[in-house]
C-alpha cells in the first residue's frame, strides 16, 4: 500500500485519507484547475506510524485525564506531546516513499532542491477550522529530503497544539480520533501574480474577467503597494477588451527564508505589461474554470510560475466566491418600457450612450472592498 | 476645449474658388435666409461617403440619398425621436445635420404612428424584403435600357413610316429626365428597409450593452452577421475564377500583361475560352463594383477597369498554387456564430431577459441581411450604370463641341444639364450654331479651376453646436458620430500619441503604416503593412488577405468597411478622425481592434 497520493492522481477526494485541504487540491486538479503540483502523505501513514511506534500510548499517557482548564498543565503536556511526535524516527517504508515523491516533483520542476510548502491537512471535523490552526500548520520554502521528512512530523505535531488539545477536550472528542495527512506542494516562484474576478467589478458585467497583475508575488497587488496592470477579458470572445498598463515601481519576492522582501523594479520592466496577451487569456481561462467549478462568480488569486513550462505555468492559489456584486440583486436592462419592441427602440435611440461604441469602462478590482487571507498564499479553496 | 465648432458663416472659400456656391443647388448651400437655424445646428462632414470635393453633378446622388433617408424617418415611419438628416455643401464638401425631435410630448405622440407603420414592416419583413430585389433589379434594367445617342443629321425613315410623331432631341431630354427619375427611385428603394434595420439592430445592441456593459461591439455584430452575404460575392467570384484558372491550366497565361492582352491571348484555345466564358458570366452583375464608395463619378468600377479584378485574381492564383484553400469556411463561420450566441446567452440569469434576448436577436437577424446586402445593389451596381450612362451623355455633348471630354458633364449641376441639352436640341432643330459650343469650354475651364482650388481646402470635421445626444440611427451606426468623437474633434488634432476610434473588427496587429488616399494606392500595399486611409471600400477586400490591419479616419461599427473587415478577420479601428493626418507611411503602428486604439510606436 502506498502512502503517497499525487494531486494529479485519479483519486477520489477523500477526507478520511487526505484531510480537507489535500482532498480539495485533488478535486480541483481533477477539475482541470492548475493548482501548484505536489503530493499528499496520507493520513494512513500517520495512523500506522502512531500505532507501530508506540506514539499512541505515549499520547494517551500524556493527555488522558489532563485538566484543560489548567493552562499551565496544558502547556507542559502539549509541549511534551509535540516533542514526542517531532522526535519519533520515521520508518524506512515511509521515508523511501517521501524521498521518491520529492525527487519526482523536483524533476518536474527542473530543480533538484525544489522549494516546497509542507502543510497539514487534518482528516476530521474534530479540528478547529483552518483559521484557528494558525501558523504552525504550514511551512514554506522547505528544501531537501531531511527537511521535508522533518516537516512532515512537525505537521503531525500540529494536532497537539495547546489550543487543539483544549478544543478537542471541550468538544468531547478523543485525541486518538484525529489523524493528519500532509501536503507537499511546489512553492510558487511567481514572475507575475495578481487577482482575477470573473466579473467586471466596476459594473458587475458577468461577461468579463477582470485581472489585476504586477511583477513578483501577489502581495503587491493585494496590499495595494503598487498600482497593478489592469486587463478586462471578454469571456466569450477571449478578447482583451481593455488594458491599462501602470508604472510598477516595486515587486515582492520571497527570499529563501520564506520571508517577503520588497524590491525596486528596474526601469525597463516598470512600464512594460507584466502579462502577454496569451498569458492574460490563460489567467482568464483559469478564473473561468474556477467559476464553472464552483458555480458562482469567483475572486481568485493566481500566479505565473517562473519555473514551470509555458502552458502549465499559470497557477491557481486561491479561489473564493465574489461577494460584492453577487449579493446585489441582478439588474435587468428590461424595465416596463423596454419590453415592448417599439418603446425599446425609441428608448435606445434616445439613450444615445448605449450605442457610443467605444467603451470607457476600465475595471480596477482592487478598488472593490474585499478581504483576503494573505497569510497563506498557498492555500487553495 | 471649445464647446462648439466654427460657424459655417465664418468659413471663407480658398483663393481661386470664389463663386463656388453657384455650382450647386441654391437650396444646398448655407445662406443668410436660414442663418439662425444653420448656425445653431450641428453639422459633421460626411467622410464616410464623400471624403473629397464633390463635383456639381455628383452632388445629385448625395442629395437624393439624403432626401430619401430623411423622408423615411420623417414621413414614412415617423421615427419618434428623429427627423431627417439635413445636408449642406460647403466649399465643395458635404456636411450633414441630424434633426432631432426634442419635445418629449411630441416624441410620445409619434410613438403610436411609429408602431403602426414600422410595426407593419417588422411584421411583414420577409415578404416585403422578397419584393425589394426584383424592384431594384427592374430599376437597374430600366437604367441599362437608357441610351444617349448623338443627335442624327436626319431622323431615320422609320420615325416617319411608323408615324412616331416625336424626334431625337426630345428623346435625348426625356432620357436624361428618366435617368434622374430612376436615380431618385433607386435611392427611395435604398432606404425602404435600412432605417428600420438599423433601428432594430441598435435596439439589440443597446439591450446587449445593458446586460453586459463591457461586451465588445463586434461580439454583438458577430451574433447577427449573415453567413452568405451578397456584398462579398464579387470577391467570391474572383476566388472561383482563380481556382478555375488553375484547374483549366490557364493560370500561367494570366500572369503578365494588361487585361486586354491577357483576354485576347486566352481566346486562342478551348480552355482559355472556357475561362473567359466563366469570367463573362461573373462580371455581370458582380463586377459592377466600385473601387471607392461609389459616390464619385471618378470612382473606378471593376467592369470598366478589368485590370483591377485581374490583379486580384493573380493574387488568388498565387495562393491556389501554394495550396491554400480560398473557400470561405461557411460552416465554421456559422458554428462560431452559434457558439458566441450560446455562451452569452448562458450568462443571462433571468428567463425574462433570456426570452427578450432571443426576441431581439431574432428581429436583428431578420433585418440584418438587408443592412449587409443592399450596398452592392445600390452604391455599386446601380451607381455603376448611372455613371456609365452619364458618360455616354457627356460624349454626346463632346460631339456638340460643349465639352472636351465626357467627364466634363459632371461639372454641371443636374438642373443645368437639361438647359444645355435644350441648347443643343435647339441648335440642331433650327440648324444654327449652339451658344453652348462657345459658352461651355471656357466655363468648364473656370469650373475646373474652382474645383482644384476647393481641393486645397481642409474641411473641419464639424461645424456649429454639438447636441447632448445623437438620436438619429444612421449618425451613430453608419457615420460613427458619437459624443466621444465630437469631444475628440473639439480637442483638435494636435495632441500626439494614441488615436482613438471604433473597435470595428477584433484583433491586435503591429506593422508599418501605408497611408493611402484613394483606391489607386491599394496596389502599393505590401504584405504585413497596416492600411491607413480616409475610408475603405468593400471592393478593397481582396487585399485584406495580405495586410495586417486597417485604420480609417471615418466610419462607425456598421460602416461597410467595418462589416467587410470583420468578415475577413482583419483588425480594424475606424473613425479615428486624424489617422491620415497624424500617421506617416513607414511608421510602426500597433492597432488594437478590440480596444479601438492606434499607437504610433516610433
Amino acid at each position: 500500500m502506498s502512502y503517497i497520493v499525487w494531486f494529479s492522481d485519479p483519486y477520489p477526494g477523500d477526507v478520511r485519507h487526505l484531510g480537507g485541504k489535500n482532498a480539495s487540491l485533488v478535486t480541483m486538479t481533477a477539475a482541470g484547475m492548475p493548482v501548484p503540483p505536489g503530493f499528499a502523505v496520507t493520513a494512513d501513514a500517520y495512523r500506522r506510524v502512531f500505532a507501530e511506534s508506540g506514539l499512541e500510548q505515549r499520547m494517551a499517557a500524556l493527555l488522558d485525564g489532563l485538566d484543560v482548564t489548567d493552562q499551565a498543565a496544558v502547556k507542559v503536556a502539549g509541549a511534551a506531546a509535540r516533542d514526542a511526535v517531532t522526535s519519533v524516527p520515521l520508518p524506512q517504508w515511509l521515508t523511501d516513499e517521501i524521498v521518491a515523491a520529492y525527487d519526482e516533483l523536483a524533476a518536474r520542476c527542473s530543480d533538484p532542491h525544489v522549494g516546497v510548502a509542507v502543510r497539514s491537512s487534518a482528516t476530521s471535523e474534530d479540528q478547529p477550522d483552518a483559521s484557528f490552526a494558525g501558523e504552525h500548520d504550514t511551512y514554506l520554502w522547505v528544501r531537501g529530503h531531511d527537511s521535508v521528512i522533518d516537516h512532515v512530523r512537525r505537521c503531525w505535531a500540529s494536532l497537539f497544539t495547546d489550543r487543539a488539545i483544549t478544543y478537542r477536550r471541550e468538544m468531547g472528542y478523543a485525541d486518538g480520533t484525529a489523524a493528519m495527512s500532509v501536503g507537499i506542494q511546489k512553492m510558487v516562484t511567481p514572475r507575475t501574480a495578481g487577482v482575477a474576478f470573473t466579473l467586471n467589478p466596476t459594473n458587475g458585467d458577468r461577461s468579463q474577467v477582470a485581472i489585476d497583475a504586477s511583477w513578483g508575488l501577489g502581495e503587491a497587488v493585494v496590499s495595494g503597494s503598487v498600482t497593478p496592470d489592469n486587463f478586462l477579458v471578454d469571456k466569450v470572445m477571449g478578447q482583451v477588451t481593455s488594458r491599462t498598463i501602470s508604472p510598477k515601481h516595486v515587486e515582492h519576492r520571497l527570499g529563501d527564508d520564506g520571508r517577503v522582501v520588497e524590491c525596486d523594479v528596474e526601469p525597463e520592466r516598470r512600464d512594460a505589461a507584466c502579462l502577454s496577451d496569451e498569458e492574460i487569456r490563460a489567467v482568464a481561462a483559469l478564473a473561468r474554470r474556477a467559476e464553472k467549478h464552483y458555480g458562482c462568480p469567483q475572486d481568485v488569486e493566481w500566479a505565473l510560475d517562473a519555473q514551470l513550462p509555458d502552458g502549465e505555468n499559470v497557477l491557481l492559489l486561491q479561489a473564493r466566491p465574489e461577494t460584492v456584486w453577487s449579493r446585489k440583486p441582478r439588474t435587468s436592462p428590461l424595465n416596463g418600457v423596454a419590453k415592448d419592441t417599439f418603446r425599446s427602440i425609441v428608448a435606445t435611440l434616445l439613450d444615445g450612450h448605449h450605442a457610443q461604441g467605444v467603451d470607457a469602462h476600465h475595471g480596477h478590482p482592487h478598488s472593490v472592498e474585499t478581504t483576503r487571507d494573505t497569510e497563506h498564499p498557498q492555500s487553495v479553496g | 476645449m471649445a464647446d462648439r465648432f466654427p460657424s459655417p458663416f465664418e468659413m471663407t472659400p480658398p483663393v481661386g474658388a470664389e463663386g463656388w456656391e453657384d455650382l450647386y443647388s441654391y437650396s444646398v448651400v448655407f445662406s443668410k435666409e436660414r442663418q439662425a437655424y444653420e448656425d445653431g445646428a450641428f453639422w459633421f462632414m460626411d467622410g464616410v461617403h464623400t471624403p473629397e470635393v464633390i463635383e456639381p453633378w455628383d452632388a445629385t446622388i448625395v442629395e437624393y440619398a439624403l432626401i430619401a433617408l430623411s423622408q423615411y424617418n420623417t414621413r414614412h415611419y415617423v421615427i419618434p425621436p428623429a427627423r431627417g438628416v439635413d445636408i449642406r455643401i460647403l466649399n465643395g464638401y458635404m456636411y450633414l445635420a441630424p434633426v432631432p425631435v426634442l419635445d418629449p410630448a411630441e416624441i410620445e405622440s409619434r410613438i403610436p404612428e411609429f408602431m403602426e407603420r414600422a410595426g407593419f414592416y417588422f411584421g411583414n419583413w420577409k415578404t416585403l424584403e422578397d419584393a425589394w430585389l426584383p424592384k431594384v433589379k427592374a430599376v437597374i434594367a430600366e437604367l441599362e435600357d437608357i441610351s444617349f445617342e448623338p443627335l442624327p443629321e436626319r431622323e431615320e425613315m422609320a420615325v416617319l413610316t411608323e408615324g412616331r410623331g416625336t424626334g431625337s432631341g426630345m428623346h435625348l431630354m426625356q432620357s436624361y429626365n428618366r435617368l434622374l427619375d430612376l436615380t431618385l427611385k433607386t435611392w427611395n428603394h435604398h432606404f425602404e428597409f435600412l432605417n428600420l434595420g438599423y433601428a432594430a439592430y441598435l435596439d439589440f445592441f443597446g439591450f446587449c450593452k445593458g446586460l453586459w456593459p463591457s461586451i465588445p461591439d463586434q461580439a454583438i455584430a458577430k451574433m447577427v452577421a449573415g453567413v452568405h452575404v451578397d456584398l462579398f460575392q464579387p470577391d467570391e467570384e474572383l476566388k472561383k475564377l482563380a481556382t478555375l484558372a488553375v484547374e483549366l491550366g490557364v493560370d500561367a497565361r494570366l500572369d503578365d500583361g494588361t487585361a486586354a492582352e491577357v483576354f485576347a491571348a486566352l481566346g486562342s484555345d478551348e480552355a482559355g475560352r472556357q475561362w473567359l466564358a466563366a469570367f463573362d458570366e461573373a462580371k455581370n452583375p458582380w463586377f459592377n463594383f466600385s473601387a471607392g464608395s461609389g459616390f464619385y463619378h471618378s470612382d473606378r468600377v471593376w467592369l470598366e477597369n478589368l485590370d483591377i479584378p485581374l490583379g486580384f485574381i493573380r493574387n488568388y492564383v498565387a495562393k491556389v498554387r501554394r495550396g491554400e484553400s480560398l473557400a470561405r469556411p461557411t460552416e465554421a463561420v456559422a458554428a462560431e456564430r452559434d457558439r458566441i450566441v450560446a455562451e452569452y446567452r448562458e450568462l443571462i440569469d433571468s428567463d425574462e431577459d433570456a426570452a427578450t434576448f432571443d426576441g431581439k436577436l431574432g428581429l436583428a437577424r431578420v433585418v440584418f441581411p438587408y443592412v449587409e446586402n443592399h450596398n452592392f445593389y445600390i452604391e455599386h451596381w446601380a451607381h455603376s450604370v448611372i455613371w456609365r450612362k452619364m458618360r455616354q451623355l457627356g460624349e454626346v455633348l463632346v460631339k456638340e463641341g460643349f465639352f472636351t471630354q465626357a467627364d466634363d458633364i459632371f461639372l454641371l449641376q443636374r438642373n443645368e444639364v437639361p438647359t444645355a441639352l435644350f441648347d443643343a436640341y435647339h441648335a440642331w432643330a433650327v440648324g444654327i450654331p449652339s451658344r453652348g459650343a462657345a459658352y461651355w469650354p471656357a466655363e468648364i475651364e473656370r469650373r475646373k479651376g474652382i474645383m482644384n482650388a476647393l481641393r486645397q481646402w481642409s474641411p473641419p470635421p464639424a461645424l456649429g453646436v454639438p447636441p447632448e445626444v445623437i438620436t438619429e440611427p444612421f449618425t451613430v451606426m453608419l457615420w460613427g458620430v458619437t459624443s466621444d468623437s465630437v469631444k475628440q474633434w473639439l480637442g483638435g488634432s494636435d495632441e500626439g500619441g494614441d488615436l482613438k476610434g471604433f473597435a470595428a473588427s477584433p484583433g491586435v496587429a503591429e506593422g508599418p503604416a501605408r497611408v493611402i488616399s484613394s483606391a489607386d494606392g491599394i496596389s502599393e500595399l505590401l504584405e504585413g503593412e497596416i492600411l491607413v486611409a480616409p475610408l475603405t471600400a468593400p471592393s478593397w477586400a481582396p487585399v485584406f488577405g495580405k495586410i495586417a490591419a486597417t485604420v480609417t479616419d471615418v466610419g462607425g461599427i456598421m460602416s461597410h468597411a467595418a462589416i467587410v473587415c470583420r468578415e475577413y478577420g482583419l483588425p480594424a479601428v475606424t473613425g479615428t478622425a486624424f489617422a491620415t493626418k497624424n500617421i506617416k507611411t513607414g511608421q510602426m503602428l500597433r492597432v488594437d481592434g478590440n480596444a479601438g486604439t492606434v499607437t504610433i510606436l516610433d
